[in-house]
């Protein structure tokens, strides 16, 4: 499982891993049950604070996503729920794929489709008043 | 964090002649993590360092090291034995060789870790046999940062390790300081290399002629401090823009650069309603942070 932080980012390294985590987890990158590497470990292969690790394993187990073992690890669980969100956004990344297949055919720009979708994602109610 | 803070300073000062090196320092850093002090050549990083170490003599003021006060000789003397130092000479006997570096300090500290001094010397590549006089800088800051860690102090305290290490040898570094605050030392390291300490540290200190500037958590900054861009076709008054949260504005013609340290939302909401034709907003970093704080001051 390979991480990627940032620290010109705008966002706490903490958060950042929380994402990707999640992220690995929505993907089926990370399967249930997988073990996660130890905080030193992980903080000397992403040459970050421990605590950036401690932090965002600690919020990830509060939220139900990481369980923690004393001694052994963190190691990823995924209730009902979870695979059922897992679920919806592999499903979610089918229908954009084709959605943004259909807007190349009709001869949009990948630029023009990306300002479409951040229009949409950042001032959804200004792009209603104009329609 | 709740525990006891590992360096507490009150006022501390610290002049030679007429000249305050440092002023009036309230210095607080918390246990258990990494903490970076900024700061440039001669803002007082070093001399701070050498009143917490008992090796220079406070003008005024005091301060504690693992709740040990710093001015009183014989609780310093019980602080250096829980404290390590790396200092920016790199102080180490120039007609021993490495190995009988290791074995000599070794004798002093009865909790000497073995297993990680020879792990370090593998992983550092240090020649057992050279004396320390033939070692290059980079090495020389090796086997000073080895001697350090291998005691398993509960406070490390660095001054610019980084310097005399090539790209390679900063990254070992890094990633032994964060290794070894892992294991539950608190690590305090001055340096002028701002990246360095933007990617391993917790908080953040910054002195700037004597004085503390600045101390925050890095969290903190990535989460709100942003640089606002904004164009205005007509300009507004600057007293429009009196949000808490803005450092300072800077205006060229009908661009505007607002620096601010949080708001940014309320900040952007305020540029709109004053018809803002274009507006951006970009993440600070501690260089901009550390350069903006410097030009305050």
């Amino acid at each position: 499982m390979l991480f990627r932080l940032n620290p010109a980012a705008g966002q706490p390294l903490y958060l950042q891993l929380m994402d990707q985590i999640r992220h690995a987890a929505e993907t089926g990158l990370l399967q249930d049950g997988d073990q996660l590497p130890g905080i030193r470990t992980l903080a000397e292969e992403l040459v970050v604070s421990p605590n950036t690790v401690v932090k965002a394993y600690t919020e990830l187990e509060n939220q139900g996503l990481l369980e923690l073992r004393q001694g052994s690890g963190a190691f990823l669980t995924l209730d009902r729920r979870a695979r059922h969100r897992t679920d919806c956004v592999q499903h979610a990344h089918r229908r954009i794929r084709d959605v943004i297949g259909q807007l190349r055919e009709d001869g949009l720009l990948d630029e023009e489709i990306r300002r479409a979708f951040e229009a949409e994602l950042l001032y959804p109610a200004e792009s209603l008043r104009k329609r | 964090m709740i525990d006891a803070p590992v360096i507490q300073t009150r006022a501390l000062t610290k002049s030679y002649g007429r000249v305050e090196a440092v002023r009036s320092l309230d210095l607080v850093v918390a246990p258990g993590c990494i903490t970076g002090f900024l700061g440039r050549n001669g803002a007082g990083k070093s001399t701070t360092i050498k009143m917490l170490l008992g090796m220079i003599r406070p003008t005024s003021g005091d301060g504690a090291v693992l709740g040990r006060r710093i001015t009183d000789p014989r609780e310093n003397v019980e602080l250096r034995r829980h404290v390590a130092y790396v200092s920016e000479d790199k102080r180490l006997y120039a007609y021993m060789t490495v190995e009988q570096m290791l074995r000599f300090t070794a004798s002093f500290y009865p909790d000497w870790r073995h297993d990680i001094a020879e792990n370090l010397l593998r992983e550092y590549e240090l020649p057992r046999e050279r004396k320390v006089r033939a070692l290059s800088k980079g090495m020389r800051t090796k086997l000073a940062l080895l001697l350090a860690f291998a005691r398993r102090p509960d406070l490390l305290i660095l001054d610019e390790p980084g310097d005399g290490l090539d790209p390679f040898g900063i990254e070992q570094l890094l990633q032994s300081l964060v290794a070894i605050c892992a294991e539950g030392t608190a690590v305090f390291f001055s340096s002028h290399q701002i990246a360095e300490v933007e990617r391993i540290s917790d908080r953040v200190a910054i002195l700037e002629r004597g004085r503390l500037i600045l101390d925050l958590s890095l969290d903190d900054m990535r989460e709100s401090y942003r640089q606002i861009d904004v164009v205005f076709p007509g300009l507004p008054a600057e007293r429009d823009f009196q949000i808490a949260g803005i450092r300072r504005i800077r205006a060229a013609g009908h661009q505007w650069s607002v620096f601010a340290s949080g708001n940014a939302d309320a900040i952007v909401d305020r540029a709109r309603d004053f018809h803002a034709s274009s507006i951006q907003v970009t993440p600070v970093g501690l260089r901009e942070i550390f350069l903006e704080m410097a030009r305050e001051n």
